[in-house]
């Protein structure tokens, strides 16, 4: 085994998915190692940015890469968005983190993914599948350009349900829409995994508890170091107070309070706002032509964004 | 020079110690700069006339990690300041920081027979200034070193590796620290202000175990990237030490934790300090900026969340401590400089829930909290009186950001991801040699003792580091029958054993 003597986390791949969303594949072969389904990593992408947690959508420990999937969204997303190009590297990328999804060889498993939830569900359907799982996956965008990776999920999901917010492609409506049909459809569904914004998740988990059809997922709080040591990423499951970072990110959506989630996950927005404004107006100093910029912040709450 | 000390008494030293040069209490409560500005080489020389140079020193017993105080301070008297450095740095690599953070009070200098008429010598304040010395002067104590071809892998990058680095470094071993931060220097980085410990001063410091061959890892989360057994069975260490900290902040577990505005200690100070989110937004990172801020507890950590606070620019900071002034866990120094800058002190106070100014939904904004009235009965297992609440003292305390600093539990990263024994409340089980349930891991630090001080972590990482040697058979006394190449015959690792 090498020495994990890696300062640099060069990017080797990057694939633009729509406006907003855009793939990166960063070269680091012993976290391609270490990798498992249902990680994170803490990404800092210039010396005086802030860390931010991204689950990984995917990882090749052949080629010794592993891939993010990111939604331009805030400065530091859209700050990447324009300054993170193959051959450029990262300022600093650790992990993985967090506890690897629980795996158990489920006999029939419902994979939903929805907004920045789509990608980081590949990994896990794909182990689902590899486990011997009939794989039922359900993924949701809101049309269809702005669909990505349908061949890859086809190809690890025994059934693919695609829903877009405008029906420009597979079933015209949202990802709840999609769970409530394959719930109809599969009687025998043992689990589910959804990942995706708390809104969706929440509305994935009530969909779910009805039939007692356990359900994992995976929260995506503000972290600083991610490795248990600020606590500002806690969630309460179950009435327990729990780190996101050590604990999860995975938990029982029959358990998490996503109310409590979603308010926490507000906590800096006019610190966002804030600093948005002031990288915006620098593009537009630096750009000849003003930049055609919202400055509106994506609603956090908002089902399927962007994606 | 010996004849001259033998004379001295407390009679005829200086009487009174040098005072600490420092920043106005008004100015700097609003900037970050170092509070304690450092002693000039007058104040060092007359504060070194101070020392009895005593023949069985109670100072050098009163040491973690044992400095030779007397000598060094013996030099700084002849002006030998190099020396005086060297006698230091024998003992201790990180001077510029331990004379900064230690709390001499309750060690070396609480022990100095002249504080019992006088005020003690300042060894602290002459520790830092050999330390700032040395920086300044670019010296670097860069023994020669024979390399004994064992490799050491040293899991987190704060106090307790540090200092265990050095000691392996300095005895030939390859050593590598790994951190998890982007920046190596743990609680010291992320942990305590600019205005107590300037990164510059951390940062020459991790400069001098580079030169002694020590090789920073960053961005590397032990447990996760790779585990204990992989570095031990896999990647070729010898011998790994576990100083991860103790990590996990507690709350108390009161209604409204969770509003905005809620958040531990080591979130505001890591935001703050490592993360620069005082610059925002020239940096990225964003911190909470109360105009009204209550920080829970009174120990030094509670010291620097409060004086951050105020750095940021809130209009009052309030510190809630549910014992009185006399049980406050925190170093004296940073007491008297909270109570110097402004900061409130509410003692013998707790809340018992923090306020939202919604219920439920969204906007949960903390806009104070409900709290109760203290009083002190009989002594706990601490030895301290307990703080029980007095019935019907209840009152509302008006905040818009609350701070939890009472302590931390066990970080579980390592314990999750390897079979290192643990302790009941999650902490790593270790022997008097600071030897672990794993053959060849060591720990020590917060992680083995709960939260603790800087010093405390530098001599637990100094202890583990013996064991090492001993266990790596480096230490000649402990050479015996029963250990091949360090390792126990009875354990019957040939695998590793082969592996040397």
């Amino acid at each position: 085994m090498a020495r994990a003597a890696q300062t640099d986390y060069e990017i080797v791949a990057r694939e633009d998915f729509s406006d907003a969303t855009y793939l990166l594949e960063v070269r680091h072969p012993l976290m391609a190692r270490a990798a498992r389904p249902g990680q994170f990593v803490i990404v800092m992408a210039q010396p005086h940015g802030e860390r931010i947690p991204l689950t990984l959508a995917d990882f090749d420990r052949r080629k010794g890469t592993v891939t993010l999937v990111v939604q331009a969204v805030g400065k530091t997303t859209r700050e990447m968005q324009q300054s993170c190009h193959v051959g450029s590297a990262l300022h600093a990328l650790a992990g993985p983190m967090g506890v690897p999804s629980h795996v158990n060889g489920a006999a029939k498993v419902l994979c939903v993914g929805g907004g920045l939830g789509v990608a980081p569900m590949f990994p896990q359907a794909r182990a689902h599948k590899e486990a011997g799982a009939t794989v039922i996956g359900v993924v949701g965008f809101r049309s269809r350009e702005l669909v990505f990776w349908e061949d890859k999920f086809r190809g690890v999901c025994d059934e693919l349900i695609l829903c877009t917010n405008d029906g420009s492609a597979g079933l015209r409506g949202l990802v709840t829409d999609g769970v409530r049909l394959a719930l109809e459809k599969h009687p025998d569904l043992a689990e589910a995994v959804v990942i995706g914004p708390p809104v969706m998740m929440k509305a994935c988990a009530e969909a779910t508890r009805p039939r007692g059809i356990k359900t994992v997922v995976s929260v995506n709080p503000i972290m600083v170091d991610g490795t248990g040591m600020c606590g500002g990423c806690r969630v309460k499951v179950g009435g327990r107070v729990r780190f996101a970072c050590v604990d999860g990110p995975d938990f029982d959506g029959h358990q998490v309070d996503f109310d409590d989630l979603m308010a926490r996950l507000a906590r800096f927005v006019p610190e966002e706002r804030r600093a948005l404004e002031r990288w915006s107006e620098s593009c537009r100093a630096k750009e000849p032509a003003p930049l055609e910029e919202t400055l509106e912040l994506p609603d956090p709450f908002e089902e399927v964004h962007g994606g | 020079m010996a004849s001259a000390a033998k004379k001295k008494t407390v009679r005829t030293i200086p009487q009174l110690r040098a005072a600490m040069p420092e920043q106005d209490a008004g100015q700097r409560s609003r900037n970050f700069a170092e509070v304690a500005c450092g002693y000039r080489l007058e104040d060092a020389l007359h504060e070194a006339e101070r020392c009895l140079f005593c023949p069985d020193p109670a100072c050098v017993a009163g040491c973690p990690v044992s400095i030779d105080i007397p000598g060094f301070i013996r030099r700084i008297s002849a002006k030998d300041f190099r020396g005086a450095y060297d006698v230091i740095t024998a003992t201790n690599l990180l001077p510029a920081i331990c004379g900064r953070v230690c709390p001499q009070e309750s060690q070396c200098e609480g022990v100095c027979p002249v504080g019992e008429t006088l005020e003690p010598v300042a060894i602290g304040r002459l520790e830092r200034w050999v330390g700032d010395k040395a920086i300044a002067e670019g010296w670097s104590s860069a023994p020669h070193i024979e390399p004994n071809g064992f490799k050491v892998g040293i899991v987190g990058s704060g106090p307790a590796g540090m200092a265990c680095a050095a000691d392996m470094a300095k005895a030939g071993c390859e050593v590598t620290v790994y951190e998890a931060f982007q920046e190596p220097g743990g609680v010291l980085k992320y942990g305590i202000p600019d205005f107590r410990l300037p990164n510059a001063v951390i940062d020459a410091e991790i400069e001098n175990l580079r030169r002694l061959g020590v090789n920073f890892e960053c961005n590397t989360l032990v447990g996760r990237l790779f585990t204990l057994e992989q570095m031990r069975d896999e990647m070729g260490y010898d011998a790994v030490f576990v100083g991860t900290g103790a990590g996990y902040p507690s709350m108390m577990g009161i209604p409204g934790e969770s509003l905005n505005g809620v958040l531990s200690a080591n979130e505001l100070l890591t935001r703050c300090n490592l993360m620069r989110a005082r610059e925002f937004p020239q940096y990225d990172t964003p911190v909470p900026v109360g105009r009204r801020v209550a920080v829970i507890g009174s120990g030094n950590t509670a010291m620097d969340a409060l004086r951050v606070c105020l750095r940021l620019g809130a209009e009052k900071v309030h510190c809630i401590y549910r014992r009185s002034r006399a049980e406050s866990p925190a170093r004296a120094e940073e007491l008297h400089h909270a109570e110097e800058e402004g900061v409130e002190f509410h003692w013998l106070t707790n809340p018992v829930e923090i306020l939202g100014d919604a219920e439920g939904g969204r906007a949960g904004n903390v806009k104070g909290m409900r709290c109760v009235r203290m009083a002190l009965g009989e002594p706990d297992e601490s030895g301290r009186r307990r703080p029980l609440p007095v019935a019907g003292s209840e009152f509302e305390f008006p905040a818009d950001v609350v701070v939890f600093a009472i302590g931390t539990n066990a970080n579980p990263i390592i314990g999750q991801t390897s079979k290192i024994r643990l302790d009941k409340r999650g902490y790593i089980e270790t022997d008097a040699e600071l030897a672990t349930s794993m053959a060849g891991v060591f720990a020590g630090g917060d992680i083995v003792t709960g939260a603790a001080t800087v010093i405390e972590a530098m001599g637990a990482g100094r202890k583990a580091a013996r064991g090492i040697k001993r266990y790596l058979g480096l230490d000649p006394e402990s050479a015996s029958p029963e250990r091949l190449f360090g390792i126990p015959v009875s354990e019957k690792n040939f695998a590793r054993i082969r592996a040397l």
